[in-house]
């Protein structure tokens, strides 16, 4: 086994499908608002209000630690748009006093545009105050929430983690809560300043010329009709070319996760077929998809260009009869501008905003999902643990329908050896599981010392047990940091006493940093046997009354398992020890031995009163030696 | 850079067209504001409403001609972006095909993978973007500027000042967040594998009792990410109120200038409009284009990573057929004496400090079975590696049939191998589509005796459907020790001449391993078998044995004979039976 060869694949999956799984969920979120705004951008966010009802107020609630921000940022928005739209006026009472050769009032002239620049800058200060005060919202309730998810994975129960894939709740974490921070930093500076935008220019519009503003107001809704329309048309597209991109995905992350297998079996051509026939569908959808969707900006811009034609045909003749002004008019028609933008941005902004609310349900899911029973109130902290473990008609079972352990009883002495033996998923874990109060007993109880565990605190509970796991798990940070992880105040010399007994000394020497070398995410570049030994001098360092060894030395070449053996052999003196193994070799020494089989118990006994039973044990041993 | 261009010129036609018609958009969209400057001066100065009427109608013109302008530009861009995308993905993918497991070990999978999907998509969204827009934007900046210069050169002096600051504070910021950006990218990286860390240790975190200490480690990762986030958005908060001052201020500029010269009777008062219009249509443009350049830099990025992909050439070169065949007709008529010969060989991964592989010499007569067993690392696996030239010997050579693999055409020899892997890997599909990877031609009956061999027809007759029993991605309806099987099932499909199982019977428990070996040995043709195991077991009835230690042989040779003389072997052997035991089975 060089070490390369194991690596295929390994890693591949985890990051891209999920992105492209995001990247089109929001896409299809993105769109079925878009359709759905046909005509009642307004009456969107009312149709689905009532399962966003309750995510917006857990949203407002943690809003609402930073009420003066917004407050800050309302006025703000409302100082900014009121003096961005009085800018035009003032421009157009300008234009008018600048009439033709020698018709120009220079003094009134002279004070519109020294006005125009203190309102420009009072304007300008209100808007970077409104933009930071928006930002520190939107990036403090992100923390808050980020904190909070964090916090409920700490106390999860096992039985959510082990049900959920890892990359569903990291996405959860990182992905919906930067969607749901986006959408809420858009949501606060767009929604807001777009509907007073609206709403003020078509007040001011009014109050200069009635009928000019009909016109505008007729026309404007039409660019949102045709947006409407073309994101309706172009849903279907997008949700092809989404399935289809999924479809190549998986043929990529399939073949070339497995790339060496389709070389030894010389598959390439036959691969290369398949994806060039996915690869030519998916060129016809995207450039359907793509095309129609883009048609979205010119289509919109025409309509804008009509409005202002409009105004311009309605502004003109009524200047002549006097109606207006020609400095109103150039007012209207920057307004005519200013009028039809937020209303396009507004679409898409209830479009990001209820994207934001979907991911923002999802994290709350999360953070609302049930945590482990908590911790009794008198809940005794384990100590001077003597290491006797009893279990009393204990059953356990992961799912209802789906009987598993039933009626387990075990007298455990302190210092005695129990190994667990049975083909694999027959639920030697679960036992370990059970042990670690991981998961809770159905019925029965277990009890370390005398206590039954339920009424012992978990974090003296568990630190009475060592536990080396098959999966060799790794935290990014310094050896030394992960070697100490049970016992902080841990001497160098101590420290090194346990990596030698682990026979990891050596290895960690030759490091670049040695102890302090820092070591990647799940080990990094360490092998597995490697990262195996650190896990166990891990738990040589502390020396727990009880040990739980998973196959604690599958990784580990059988010569280097002697040595360790010894090591563990000289720990094992006098501790209360659980062995899960593969190799019956290493637990023939054992006090008890457990024989599982599809979750039961089947067979119990040391050794040789298993072998002489004859029983399952006894063939599952012989059958090593056959020929 | 070039390989990426040169997808682009089978679009030649369509990306010049599409800037081409994009600026005639942005053409038609400066004459707007002259229209109206006409309506103002004459129309309204005249009390002319037909002129009025006129002019609106030239200015709905204009709109549809631009609006057909851009659609067609629209369809050109989407349509190059997309082509060039599409041939980009079929080259990369064959190009990574033909990738020796060596490049394909440097890259890692995961890095192919986003090179193929995320990073093409972004160049694709890039190329779309460029010829939409690069070219409209800094025409329409530039366009406006010459129009104001037609309707005033003093008055247009003020656009000359106005659009290089104006550039400045947009590009300035950009430049100036792009990096802290970058900074909270990799924040935000930290958390998320600190989140990470947390599910997938959770065990071990909580057998510590370590949440504490995790809460408050992910409570400062999650801190320092938020004030980074805040430091990047006070600055980036900058550019609105920034770019408002100044294009108003330029606007004020305007009026007081406008006043003079029409004062002075040298422009009108529509010419003073039209100018504040071509103001504001800048600062539009330059907002676009400085996200615009945020999509190029990252499509660029992507790009680059694309082409460094293609950079990178398969390091083997494969044998001429011809040259092959003559080969094979020299040596036919008598059967080769060893079907597989290593002479001294080596093998070091690229990369690598230290050779996994030295020395090794052994001679394998056709239908021997060879038993290779060793430590972890200590170089099985690069022994058998080295028979199809999955990787080549970088000392010594490696025959097969007394020719030397690196003369073989590719097929030729990867034909007369069946190699079963350590990860048993399976494809979405049928039991039958998977097996038939083994050989295309392969008939039911000639895959069941495979199936039989391999202890897999058992479960597989137990399946509805049996053959067409579906195999979901990955095999994971099925369990290890199944996959296992049907790997084993697959490399015998292909009748090879040497079959080798590559620690590939670990799922199994140790009768079913037994029955296999037994299985294989009575098969009618001989196969020559390889078997590489951690368990003695498994090879200790082998014709010869090689003992492995640190990529050094240990010993080659018999059971009995290692037995008895290489330490290594006995070590191992001990390891799993006991003494007694070991001599009494």
């Amino acid at each position: 086994m060089s070490g390369k060869n194991t690596e295929t694949g390994k890693n591949g999956k985890s990051v891209k499908p999920g992105n492209t799984a995001k990247n089109n969920s929001v896409k299809k979120a993105g769109d079925t608002a878009g359709s759905g705004a046909a005509g009642n951008p307004a009456g969107n966010g009312e149709k689905k209000k009532s399962p966003n009802r309750g995510t917006m107020k857990k949203v407002l609630c943690y809003i609402r630690r930073y009420w003066f921000f917004v407050v800050l940022s309302i006025l703000c928005a409302a100082v900014t748009v009121a003096l961005t739209l009085y800018v035009p006026i003032l421009t157009g009472d300008a234009i008018d006093y600048i009439i033709d050769k020698g018709f120009v009032a220079f003094d009134p002239v002279l004070s519109i545009v020294k006005k125009i620049v203190v309102v420009v800058l009072f304007t300008a200060v209100s808007q970077w105050l409104m933009n930071v005060s928006n930002n520190r919202i939107a990036y403090h309730v992100i923390h808050d929430i980020r904190r909070e998810a964090f916090h409920k994975i700490e106390i999860l129960p096992l039985k959510y983690i082990d049900g959920h894939s890892y990359g569903e709740v990291v996405s959860r974490v990182i992905a919906d809560v930067d969607q749901f921070s986006d959408g809420l930093l858009m949501g606060f500076t767009q929604l807001f300043t777009g509907v007073i935008t609206i709403l003020g220019t078509l007040l001011f519009m009014i109050s200069l010329n009635g009928k000019i503003t009909l016109v505008v107001v007729l026309v404007t809704p039409v660019s949102l009709f045709v947006a409407a329309f073309i994101a309706k048309k172009t849903y279907s597209m997008f949700k092809l070319q989404s399935e289809t991109r999924g479809e190549q995905t998986a043929l990529i992350d399939e073949m070339i996760g497995n790339q060496k297998v389709v070389q030894a079996f010389g598959q390439e051509d036959e691969v290369l077929e398949r994806f060039d026939e996915i690869n030519g569908r998916l060129e016809k959808c995207s450039l359907k998809a793509i095309f129609f969707s883009s048609t979205t900006n010119p289509a919109t811009r025409f309509v804008n260009s009509l409005v202002y034609t409009g105004v311009g045909l309605t502004g003109a003749i009524s200047a002549i009869s006097g109606g207006i002004t020609v400095g109103q008019l150039s007012c209207f028609l920057s307004y005519a501008n200013q009028y039809t933008k937020p209303f396009n941005e507004i679409s898409g902004v209830v479009t990001e905003l209820q994207n934001a609310l979907a991911c923002a349900a999802r994290i709350f899911e999360l953070i609302e999902e049930e945590p482990q029973i908590p911790e009794a109130e008198n809940a005794v902290v384990l100590k001077d643990v003597d290491g006797t473990v009893a279990l009393e008609g204990v059953s356990f079972s992961y799912t209802p329908d789906q009987k598993l352990i039933q009626d387990f009883n075990l007298a455990v002495r302190a210092g005695q050896r129990v190994a667990i033996v049975g083909p694999t998923g027959c639920g030697k874990t679960t036992v370990i599981n059970l042990l670690m109060r991981f998961y809770d007993v159905n019925s029965g109880s277990i009890k370390v010392s005398g206590t039954d565990i339920r009424e012992a605190t978990r974090a003296s509970l568990r630190t009475g047990f060592g536990m080396v796991l098959q999966e060799t798990w790794l935290k990014t940070g310094t050896i030394r940091e992960n070697l100490t992880m049970g016992k902080p105040d841990a001497t160098d010399e101590e420290i090194i006493t346990a990596a030698k007994a682990a026979h990891a000394h050596s290895f960690i020497k030759r490091l670049p940093q040695g102890y302090d070398t820092v070591i990647g995410e799940d080990g990094g570049s360490l092998s597995q046997g490697q990262k195996q030994l650190l896990c166990i001098a891990r738990v040589m360092l502390c020396l727990p009354p009880m040990l739980i060894l998973d196959e604690a030395t599958s990784s580990i070449d059988t010569r280097t398992e002697i040595k360790i053996q010894n090591a563990f052999a000289r720990m094992m003196e006098g501790r209360t020890s659980f062995i899960v193994a593969h190799r019956l070799s290493t637990i023939q020494t054992a006090d008890i031995i457990l024989v599982m089989k599809d979750g039961n118990i089947i067979e119990q006994g040391s050794h040789e009163t298993l072998l002489a039973r004859g029983g399952f044990y006894a063939n599952l041993y012989n059958s090593q030696f056959a020929q | 850079m070039k390989k990426l261009l040169s997808f682009l010129k089978d679009y030649k036609k369509e990306s010049i067209l599409a800037p081409l018609f994009k600026m005639l958009e942005a053409f038609f969209e400066l004459f707007v504001p002259l229209v109206m400057k006409k309506i103002i001066d004459v129309g309204i100065a005249n009390g002319d409403r037909p002129y009025i009427v006129r002019m609106c109608l030239l200015m709905v013109a204009l709109g549809i001609i631009g609006l057909a302008c851009s659609l067609t530009a629209q369809f050109f861009a989407a349509k190059a972006a997309v082509g060039c995308s599409t041939k980009l993905r079929h080259a990369l993918f064959s190009h990574i095909q033909g990738l020796t497991y060596t490049e394909i070990d440097d890259l890692g999978t995961s890095t192919m993978i986003t090179r193929m999907t995320s990073d093409i998509n972004q160049v694709q969204s890039g190329v779309n973007m460029v010829l939409r827009l690069f070219m409209r934007s800094p025409f329409i900046v530039f366009g406006a500027m010459i129009m104001a210069f037609t309707i005033d050169v003093k008055a247009a002096l003020i656009f000359v000042v106005t659009i290089p600051v104006l550039s400045v504070i947009v590009f300035g910021i950009m430049m100036i967040t792009m990096p802290l950006f970058k900074k909270v990218q990799k924040g935000l990286d930290r958390v998320l594998s600190k989140t990470r860390e947390n599910l997938t240790g959770v065990r071990v975190i909580r057998a510590f009792a370590q949440e504490q200490e995790e809460i408050s480690e992910f409570g400062e990762e999650n801190t320092a990410l938020t004030k980074l986030q805040m430091r990047v958005g006070r600055i980036s908060a900058l550019t609105n109120p920034l770019t408002y001052i100044v294009v108003n201020l330029s606007i004020a500029a305007l009026i007081w200038v406008g006043a003079l010269r029409v004062d002075a009777g040298i422009i009108t008062q529509g010419a003073v409009i039209a100018l504040v219009n071509y103001m504001s249509q800048i600062l539009v443009e330059l907002v676009k284009l400085a996200n615009l350049i945020v999509t190029i830099t990252k499509a660029l990025a992507c790009a680059g990573r694309i082409e460094k992909v293609f950079e990178i050439e398969p390091s083997m070169v494969y044998g001429d057929k011809a040259e092959y065949e003559k080969k094979k007709a020299e040596a036919g008529n008598t059967a080769p004496v060893y079907a597989v010969e290593f002479k001294n060989a080596g093998l070091t991964y690229r990369g690598a400090g230290a050779e996994s592989l030295s020395g090794l010499n052994l001679k394998v007569k056709p239908g021997e079975t060879i038993g290779i067993i060793g430590g972890t690392g200590s170089g099985k696996t690069s022994v058998v590696n080295l028979i199809p030239r999955y990787y080549d010997a970088t000392e010594g050579e490696v025959l097969v049939d007394g020719i030397n693999v690196k003369d073989y055409p590719m097929e030729a020899l990867r034909d007369k191998v069946g190699m079963v892997m350590q990860k048993a890997v399976l494809f979405k599909g049928t039991i039958r589509q998977n097996l038939k990877w083994g050989r295309q031609d392969a008939t039911d009956e000639e895959m069941f005796e495979a199936l039989e061999i391999a202890q897999a027809k058992d479960f597989v007759d137990t399946k509805d459907g049996k053959l067409s029993a579906p195999i979901t991605q990955g095999g994971k309806n099925l369990s290890g020790g199944q996959k296992q099987r049907l790997t084993i099932a697959r490399a015998l499909v292909r009748k090879p001449e040497i079959l080798v199982l590559d620690d590939s019977a670990s799922a199994l428990d140790y009768a079913t391993d037994a029955k296999l070996r037994k299985a294989l040995r009575g098969m009618r043709e001989k196969l020559t078998v390889f078997i590489v195991s951690q368990r003695a077991a498994s090879i200790m009835h082998a014709d010869q044995i090689v003992v492995l230690d640190d990529g050094h042989v240990a010993g080659i040779g018999r059971h009995e004979e290692l037995l008895a003389g290489c330490e290594v072997y006995q070590e191992i052997y001990y390891s799993q039976f006991k003494k007694e035991e070991g001599k009494g089975a």
